[in-house]
């Protein structure tokens, strides 16, 4: 299953993964069996947050309607006589008690020191929806009236959304310390160098881009159920994509231990990133659930989930590209101006400077300079979402790269492969510091090219007499991230509990994990429980996101699995009267090799895994065996795993409205070894449907009153199913040589890729035009085309 | 401000409560009598995450009074039970026997294509595909996907859920009727629903 | 998201509607779709709420015969579902924007006459309503009365029907020769019509006859395309496609009123597609008035 001996030789285009794995009925790692978690769902089974505590009073937030202002009086009486109001609370409360409750901010990286946002405003609101005050009730309807019943007086201050204008010296500042509101400036790369390829270089192409900032909108908003023992401490149930980290930051702004607090994080409906953040809602539940000495749930609305964020991408970029007389790279110079929002929530406020670390895609460019100036806007803040800075960096190479093909005349394909990195070179490192690991990208390329070869394109008119276009862009995607725990533990009967520190709200984690310790071992799938989602089950863990849980999960998982089931040999080989390296697993269990034991019959010398597991907790051990059989392995990889692929769209343009239609869509992806081919192909339809969203409809417009004006579902253009094509498939395996699995995550790719192969695709229809900012509407298509 | 006794049947079952006038519909399932099924997405009625079927029809539970469900049926997704209204699943008992899940053809489909990952749409997405699969058993994608258009799913891209509808119309058929003439259409609207 | 407090009261006759409805903070609910959301916001606080639900003589689609007129007589509280099950001969446009109207499970909620008395400026059966010369029924303490389709909206979410009336059916003409067509966008977050158009016509003598063209979306209030329909009187049926494209460029001219817009469609797009799906319903009711030339009622 693993390293070298399972590659896969990539050969143009690899079949769709539809059909594979479950119809050969296979449950071993590559194969496709069906999803243990869907029964559950399909009969209505599950237990999100919001399904429990049904008896638990109700915490509501009185929000913000200004996106900057002081807040001059808070009069809560009139809502504390509302029969059912159990307590109002303002910052006032707060501050009296001996929690710090202000959200964790991260200050390394950035470049002043700036408080962190306030569980309730203290005296200034920042963004349109931030919380005032807290409402206790008894249930969520007299929460709601209690919210209306406080009144707040607020003095408006200036607003300002836009982050390349929030840095302008005639913006309105929001923190002291922050007096242009640049919170960090982000160098990566050799600006000097990259000066000196510019000075050389025979052609030099630019763009102007908008990253446009959407909402992460996962189908369940967050929600938070807590209770307070005076022995056991706090218990939070709560939609977290990321456990152990919601209860290290609820210890932060409750002011108490981690050992204080257990965090649960059940079924969870869809992350996206915004629930690995720490957000006012959970540490008001727990704080309020203290002070009353009751449970006390928060289950936000969707206009509040959407108004709070934390939302994604933000970006302004100018962006150019350097290249000598043969079409060959030679540099790529980017600055970049990105919004954080009214407060730097985590590490958020910083990540913006590290997103240039892809930059350099899955090219050879010498030279690399890329400035970010971290940006707080009068929003609500800002921080991963789906991707989390790959998008963005991707999107601007991508769009250069085609802008060049353009000026230069060139086949964006032929420019993309001249400059393609050698696939014999890697591992490779960047000039922007990132290191490959591994890559082979003509062949995607090739079979993404090939799926559109001979289709209309370059503003061709068909008979229906819409302009036609075709868009590529190819990609790569650091996957893996950070540490991740995975324990095996094998109970007295046989039966496996294995646990990570992950989080599954989708991505088919119970399934993967059983496949990666069935195979080569003696236990069958369905013998393998899969625990998450509890602080006081599983050792300390990091989470999902960043397309990370496969990668360090799966090998954390594997690690413990290997050693749990060599210690199982081993008593195995005791229990068979023979040399360890003369046993080998069956199905079920262990027996002595043909011609190594003793006699003919050999092969029939047998003992079950469910026998060596009695025996692990047992007597009869061999010597210099402790008893049990667990393992825990904390993983981490030395350098990330890098996803890559190439994606094709054809697109159909009606000049006269500017509407257009996507014909094709096909995803090459490479992310090395496929546990679950099923699964990956469903991780790429997710993100290549939020990355079209992205590239169509999707943006988190503020008014220029600094209100959200997509603050529902009905006022943001989420996709439904009438507005989505359909998406091929196509895989390669080019395993990570850097992990035992050979994994490589693909939770994001399509959202890096689909938005700039889409809006490719578009310009090319479109004549005469180098650039659409997206959400490319018909508007803007339009419009174009008039211009 | 008044309050109201309601009943209603809830998968098979009699359930009763006290309520608000201002109670929604999936409120008094979901807390007043247990049934999380529904889920709550948007509140709003675009994203269908609520839906149940109330007196026959999928209605979305988010934008209906809880006072107004009183003497109905519903039926959650736990309540379900084999093919959707009119149709039978090829193969009949046989299939139905082989499949210990207990899933009737749609959820099974659905299971078999992938066409769910986090879960949250899922109730919502069976019912309104059994529904749409009872009123047209063999539609097209583009059927499928504007048919779908008021159930919102932020995981799959809508692909999967596509193919499970596909999947699950080809493991239907109608059931053979005795012939009986169609009733007079116009008459037939008399009995629409509140 | 949680309404606020209200009475509820159910009434099972119209008189005791009109009763309840005489209250000044009762307002009528039908199916459901612009009020509750609506509660939910607390954009709307009244003190009763009305269900019409228990009202069944106000459902139901019959033909009708007045003044020697043939008309279908839909009832208010008809679902949408229901009237699309009945699918009634002679109302193209209005079963074609009521197949529009949210999805399956707003279909099966909503009502004909609530989608009216809303008065949602991007709703798509008043488009239909309007472009069939239809007449709305109004009961209230003072008695019945009609009004035409192009009277009753007088705004965003504002009709004549005043607070203590309501609306009982809409009648439409039928015309057995006439050809109807509604063609919309769908804005792309609201779900409502960016802009919709239906189109009604008749061919006589081989040529387009007595066309009604009505758009959504576009103003406040439902409006006729004056220019259009100009534009289309005479043209040839049988070869219509760049005559029915000329009349659909037109189709802007003469509308009175500010076009509507938001963060997500503005006005200009809006004008910009117009002629789009003006040509789009036009097309497609021609072709099914050319289908039914002839045809004797």
């Amino acid at each position: 299953m693993s390293g070298e001996e399972s590659v896969i030789e990539a050969e143009g285009a690899v079949p769709t993964t539809a059909d594979e794995g479950a119809a050969a009925g296979g449950e071993s790692v590559g194969d496709s069996p069906l999803r243990r978690e869907d029964a559950r769902a399909l009969r209505g089974e599950t237990t999100y947050t919001d399904d429990f505590g049904q008896e638990a009073a109700a915490l509501a937030f009185v929000r913000s309607p200004h996106a900057h202002a002081e807040v001059a009086g808070i009069d809560t009486e009139a809502a504390e006589a509302i029969d059912g109001v159990v307590a109002v609370y303002t910052w006032g409360d707060l501050a009296e008690s001996d929690a710090p409750m202000r959200l964790p901010v991260r200050t390394g990286p950035l470049d002043c020191e700036v408080p962190g946002h306030p569980v309730l405003a203290a005296d200034r609101v920042r963004y349109d929806g931030q919380p005032v005050a807290a409402v206790v009730a008894k249930d969520r309807y007299v929460a709601a009236d209690g919210v209306e019943a406080v009144e707040v007086e607020y003095d408006p201050l200036p607003v300002e959304t836009d982050p390349e204008a929030a840095a302008s010296e005639d913006a309105p500042t929001l923190f002291e310390d922050a007096p242009d509101n640049v919170a960090a400036v982000g160098e990566l790369g050799d600006r000097e160098a990259t000066d000196r390829a510019f000075a050389a270089a025979e052609e030099v192409v630019s763009v102007e881009l908008e990253n446009n900032r959407l909402i992460p909108s996962a189908l369940e908003p967050r929600a938070a159920l807590a209770e307070h023992d005076r022995t056991e401490g706090f218990t939070v149930t709560m939609t977290s994509q990321s456990p152990h980290g919601h209860r290290r930051k609820l210890s932060h702004t409750l002011g108490v231990p981690e050992r204080q607090i257990r965090v649960i994080s059940p079924d969870v409906g869809g992350g996206f990133g915004h629930k690995g953040h720490h957000h006012p809602g959970e540490a008001m539940a727990a704080w309020a659930a203290r002070e009353l000495g009751e449970s006390v749930k928060w289950t936000a609305t969707r206009s509040a989930n959407y108004r709070e964020g934390a939302h994604g991408r933000d970006h302004r970029t100018t962006a150019e590209l350097a290249l000598d007389a043969d079409g060959r790279f030679r540099g790529l110079r980017v600055d970049t101006h990105a919004g954080i929002g009214g407060y730097a929530l985590g590490g958020g406020g910083a990540m913006p400077g590290w997103y240039g670390r892809l930059l350099a895609s899955q090219y050879e460019i010498p030279a690399i300079y890329c400035r970010s100036r971290c940006v707080f806007t009068t929003t609500a803040p800002v921080h991963s979402y789906r991707g989390a800075g790959r998008p963005e960096a991707i999107y601007v190479t991508e769009r250069l790269v085609d802008v060049a093909a353009e000026e230069l005349g060139a086949d964006p394909v032929e420019l993309r492969r001249r400059n393609f990195l050698d696939p014999d070179g890697f591992p490779h490192e960047t000039a922007v510091g990132a290191t490959y690991d591994s890559g082979n990208y003509e062949p995607t390329l090739e079979s993404a090219v090939d799926a559109v070869s001979g289709l209309p394109r370059g503003g061709e008119r068909d008979d229906d007499g819409r302009l036609r276009g075709v868009g590529i862009a190819s990609y790569v995607e650091s996957t893996g991230g950070g540490f991740e725990s995975g324990v095996v533990r094998v109970h007295p009967d046989g039966g496996v509990t294995v646990s990570a520190g992950t989080h599954d709200h989708g991505q088919g984690h119970g399934t993967i994990y059983a496949q990666i310790v069935a195979d080569e071992h003696p236990v069958a799938p369905e013998e393998i429980e899969v625990v998450e989602g509890d602080t006081d089950k599983i050792p300390t863990g990091t989470g999902t996101f960043g397309s990370r849980s496969t990668v360090v999960g799966g090998n954390a998982v594997a690690e413990s699995a290997q050693e749990v089931f060599g210690k199982a040999r081993e008593i195995a080989a005791h229990e068979l009267d023979a040399d360890p390296g003369a046993v080998e697993t069956t199905d079920s269990g262990f027996r002595v090799a043909d011609g190594a034991g003793e006699g003919s019959d050999a092969g029939d010398q047998r003992v079950s895994f469910a026998e060596v597991a009695d025996r692990a907790y047992g007597r009869g051990l061999p010597e210099g065996l402790s008893p049990g059989l667990e393992a825990t392995t904390f993983y981490e990889l030395d350098n990330t795993a890098y996803t890559f692929g190439t994606h094709a769209v054809a697109v159909a343009v009606d000049p006269e409205t500017g509407e257009y239609e996507v014909e094709r869509y096909v995803a090459v992806d490479d992310c090395g070894v496929r546990v679950n081919p099923r699964i990956v192909e469903g991780q790429v339809h997710g993100g290549v449907a939020q990355g079209l969203g992205q590239a169509r409809s999707e943006r988190a417009t503020y008014g220029a009153d600094g209100a959200l004006a997509a603050s529902t579902m009905l006022d943001y253009a989420l996709p439904r199913a009438s507005d989505l094509p359909d998406i091929e498939t196509r895989a390669q395996e080019t395993p990570s040589p850097d992990n035992e699995l050979g994994v490589k995550g693909i939770g994001e790719g399509g959202t890096v890729a689909a938005p700039p192969a889409l809006v490719n695709a578009v310009v090319d229809a479109v004549p005469g035009v180098d650039h659409l900012d997206m959400p490319v509407t018909a508007e803007r298509v339009r419009t174009a085309i008039e211009d | 401000m008044s309050e109201h006794e309601i009943a209603a049947t809830v998968d098979g079952a009699t359930e009763t409560a006290t309520v608000e006038a201002r109670r929604l519909l999936v409120h008094a399932l979901r807390e007043n009598w247990g049934y999380t099924q529904p889920t709550v997405g948007c509140e709003s009625g675009k994203c269908g995450a609520c839906t149940v079927e109330m007196d026959g029809e999928v209605v979305k539970s988010c934008c209906v009074l809880a006072v107004q469900a009183d003497g109905s049926e519903i039926t959650t997704v736990g309540g379900i039970e084999g093919a959707p209204d009119g149709l039978a699943e090829v193969g009949g008992d046989d299939v139905a026997a082989a499949d210990d899940d207990g899933f009737g053809p749609v959820q099974r489909s659905f299971h078999e294509e992938h066409g769910l990952q986090c879960g949250y749409c899922t109730p919502g997405m069976i019912l309104r595909s059994r529904d749409l699969l009872a009123a047209n058993p063999d539609p097209s994608r583009e059927e499928i996907r504007e048919g779908l258009k008021g159930n919102v799913c932020r995981c799959t891209g809508y692909e999967n859920v596509v193919d499970a509808v596909e999947a699950a119309a080809r493991k239907l058929e109608p059931i053979e009727t005795d012939g009986g003439a169609p009733e007079d259409a116009v008459d037939a609207a008399d009995g629409g629903a509140d | 998201m949680f309404p606020p407090q209200f009475d509820y009261e159910r009434p099972d006759s119209l008189d005791a509607a009109l009763d309840a409805l005489a209250d000044e903070d009762a307002v009528p609910l039908a199916g459901g779709h612009d009020l509750v959301p609506m509660l939910k916001a607390r954009e709307r606080t009244p003190g009763t709420v009305v269900d019409l639900g228990g009202l069944a003589a106000l459902r139901g689609v019959e033909r009708v015969v007045a003044d020697g007129t043939e008309r279908l007589s839909i009832g208010a509280l008809t679902t949408d579902a229901a009237l699309l099950d009945a699918d009634p001969a002679g109302v193209d446009a209005l079963l074609d924007a009521t197949s529009e109207v949210g999805d399956a499970q707003i279909r099966n909620r909503g009502t004909v006459g609530g989608n009216l008395a809303a008065a949602h400026p991007a709703s798509d059966i008043p488009a239909a309503t309007l472009a069939a010369g239809a007449t709305l029924h109004l009961v209230g303490p003072d008695g019945d009365r009609t009004v035409p389709a192009g009277e009753f909206a007088t705004g965003d979410h504002e009709t004549v029907c005043t607070d203590d009336e309501l609306v009982t059916r809409v009648s439409v003409p039928l015309d057995p020769d006439a050809g109807g067509a509604y063609a919309r966008k769908t804005h792309p977050s609201t779900g409502y019509a960016a802009v919709g158009v239906a189109a009604r016509l008749r061919v006589v003598d081989g040529a387009v006859a007595d066309p009604r063209v009505a758009a959504v979306g576009l103003l406040d209030v439902p409006t006729r395309l004056p220019a259009v329909e100009g534009a289309l009187v005479g043209v040839d049926a049988g070869s219509p496609v760049d005559a029915v494209a000329g009349a659909a460029e037109r189709a802007t001219e003469g509308i009175d009123g500010a076009v509507r817009e938001d963060h997500v469609v503005s006005a200009g797009q809006r004008c910009a597609v117009l002629p789009e799906y003006t040509e789009r319903a036009v097309s497609a009711a021609l072709a099914r008035a050319v289908g039914r030339e002839g045809v004797v009622a």
